[in-house]
């Protein structure tokens, strides 16, 4: 027996003395926080690395700097390339990832809704560089023709100004690409939250008089809504970081437009470090780190971005 | 507006399976029906007929017929949806919408079933069907507060707020007390004994005593045997099932003798 354990013991005594720990929970606890802290010291190692071995480029002459105009506008056309092409992927892909998430838990019937769901997760497991390279097979000769179209009939959009690539490599093809390569990840999480919405919340809006459109849009779509928007960002951090798909098919002259069909397009940061690494010596190798460390800081804002959409409504999240 | 059920010869049905064999009763307007009986007997299953909600579980169906006053709820071309707008119910577990203020939830059935409607006229009904469920005095200040925040008993005066901001015709409760302690259940049977005056009330129940302080008629329903389908045993004025009834089961189950 403790000291502590007496018929009375002071309040004193009472008070300080813990809860007795046990050996598995104190092992689990520490392997959990083990891992926390883990997770945060490769970020800022990462963080640690890209700093340091872009420093150089970043206090370099503008005119040691590759690109006519020093480091930021190198790295500006860059940042907006990869910007455009990942939120249209995002455009793109998140509305189609929602219907087919909400196919297969609520309109398929069950075989098919299994069948469907293994087959998108497949497309997660192909390699990036197959996904490229039918972009620029298959997929870009597919888009000429519309392409011209679009200039013709819409050109008096800036997005479709044209004049229209005749190879297909355009910003439209790679959105597109990264689009269906964002699309089993994001439907994948948003099915499974979509899954999770509860029995009850589903039954009262029926019992309301809700059709299943309704029902849906009452219960399983707010109830969903933080997981769209987490799965969402996983999407876009996949697109944003894509390197060999865009690589392969985008048709890079530097300029900054929102021109989607022409062959002259803004490269984006990380399919220009894998092109231009291997040719790179000295401060050109610091500068393509510095872009970067200018993708891993964007990077953090938008999902930061994010998080602070889904705290907004916390109250309402039905976590609670 | 509360109107009156009429149930032939109703079966129900899980593909072949027969769960409910049988049941006639007629749901008289402006009364609570309490129906009673052992778990898995089918009263819920019955209860869910009559909003044609049992027909979420994939190949349930019944036969025999269900008519509200004159319309026959499972009559050819009858849209369930249109039926669960004209009886409302209430479940087991307090289900507000997680997602919705208090006031939306009240404000989430005439969203479905009109659409439009101006805002001053919709804050009356949200503030009449809330003082009918009792729960405008403690809300009122709060009303764009999440549902979910609100104790069991009032998220489930929440609900019942929900399901009488339509009018329906029929008020059906499941069990609507049984997650909730003996205060909030005495406030849910205070606030059914009001609202009997304007509407018809179905609930099931586990609760003897609830039966017999809130019900104007009881139903039995009991299992027939071990894997039999359930029946209703007798259906009777709530005075005289609780202590002349006419069958030895119901007599059995009432004095605590089984069940």
């Amino acid at each position: 027996m403790r000291k502590g354990s007496t018929v009375l013991p002071s309040t004193e005594r009472t008070r300080s003395r813990r809860a007795p720990q046990r050996p598995g929970d104190r092992v689990f606890s520490g392997l959990s926080t083990g891992a926390g802290v883990l997770i945060l010291v490769v970020l800022a190692g990462v963080a640690a690395f890209l700093v340091a071995e872009a420093w150089p480029a970043l206090i370099a002459p503008a005119d040691e700097v590759p690109g006519p105009d020093g480091i930021v506008l190198y790295i500006w056309p860059l940042l907006f390339g990869t910007l455009l092409a990942a939120f249209l992927a995002l455009l793109i892909a998140a509305p189609l990832a929602v219907a087919i998430a909400l196919f297969i838990t609520h309109y398929a019937p069950r075989r098919i809704a299994q069948a469907l769901g293994y087959i998108i997760d497949l497309l997660a497991a192909i390699p990036s560089i197959i996904y490229g390279l039918w972009g620029i097979q298959v997929l870009a000769p597919l888009t000429v023709e519309p392409a011209g179209w679009l200039e013709e009939n819409l050109g008096f959009i800036p997005l479709f100004a044209g004049p229209a690539s005749t190879t297909g490599r355009t910003m439209l093809v790679a959105a597109l690409v990264l689009a269906v390569m964002i699309l089993p990840i994001v439907s994948a999480v948003v099915r499974e939250a979509f899954r999770q919405t509860p029995r009850l919340h589903e039954e009262a809006s029926l019992a309301l008089g809700a059709t299943r459109w309704e029902m849906i849009r009452m219960a399983v779509l707010p109830f969903g809504r933080s997981s769209i928007i987490g799965a969402s960002m996983l999407g876009l951090g996949r697109a944003l970081g894509e390197t060999m798909a865009v690589a392969i098919v985008l048709s890079v002259s530097g300029g900054v437009t929102f021109n989607l069909i022409s062959s002259g397009n803004p490269g984006t940061i990380a399919a220009n470090i894998a092109l231009e690494f291997p040719e790179s010596t000295g401060i050109a190798v610091n500068t393509l780190i510095a872009s970067g460390l200018v993708l891993f800081a964007v990077t953090l804002l938008v999902n930061m971005a994010a998080r602070a959409v889904i705290n907004r409504r916390r109250e309402f999240s039905g976590a609670n | 507006m509360a109107k009156r059920i009429e149930v032939k010869d109703l079966d129900i049905y899980y593909d072949k399976f027969l769960a409910v064999q049988g049941v006639s009763m007629t749901i008289q307007p402006r009364s609570v029906t309490a129906l009673i009986g052992p778990s898995g007997c089918g009263k819920s299953t019955f209860l869910r007929t009559l909003n044609r909600m049992h027909e979420l579980v994939p190949g349930a169906r019944v036969d025999g017929k269900v008519f509200m006053d004159d319309e026959d709820l499972y009559g050819p071309g009858v849209d369930p949806v249109s039926v669960r707008r004209q009886i409302g119910m209430v479940f087991q577990r307090p289900n507000p919408f997680p997602t919705m203020s208090i006031y939306e939830n009240v404000a989430a059935g005439i969203r479905l079933n009109g659409g439009r409607m101006k805002k001053s006229e919709l804050d009356d009904v949200v503030e009449r069907s809330l003082r009918s469920a009792n729960l405008w005095a403690e809300v009122k200040d709060r009303l764009n507060r999440p549902g979910s925040g609100l104790s069991g008993g009032q998220q489930q005066r929440l609900c019942i707020a929900r399901a009488i901001a339509v009018q329906p015709g029929v008020l059906l409760m499941d069990e609507p007390c049984s997650a909730l302690d003996p205060i909030s259940t005495q406030a849910i049977e205070d606030l059914m004994l009001e609202l009997k005056t304007d509407y018809t009330i179905v609930i099931v129940t586990h609760n003897m005593q609830q039966a017999a302080r809130v019900s104007d008629v009881t139903g039995f329903f009991n299992l027939r045997g071990v894997g039999q389908p359930g029946e209703l045993v007798e259906i009777d004025e709530t005075t005289k099932i609780f202590s002349t009834p006419s069958n030895k089961a119901t007599e059995d189950y009432i004095s605590g003798r089984f069940g």
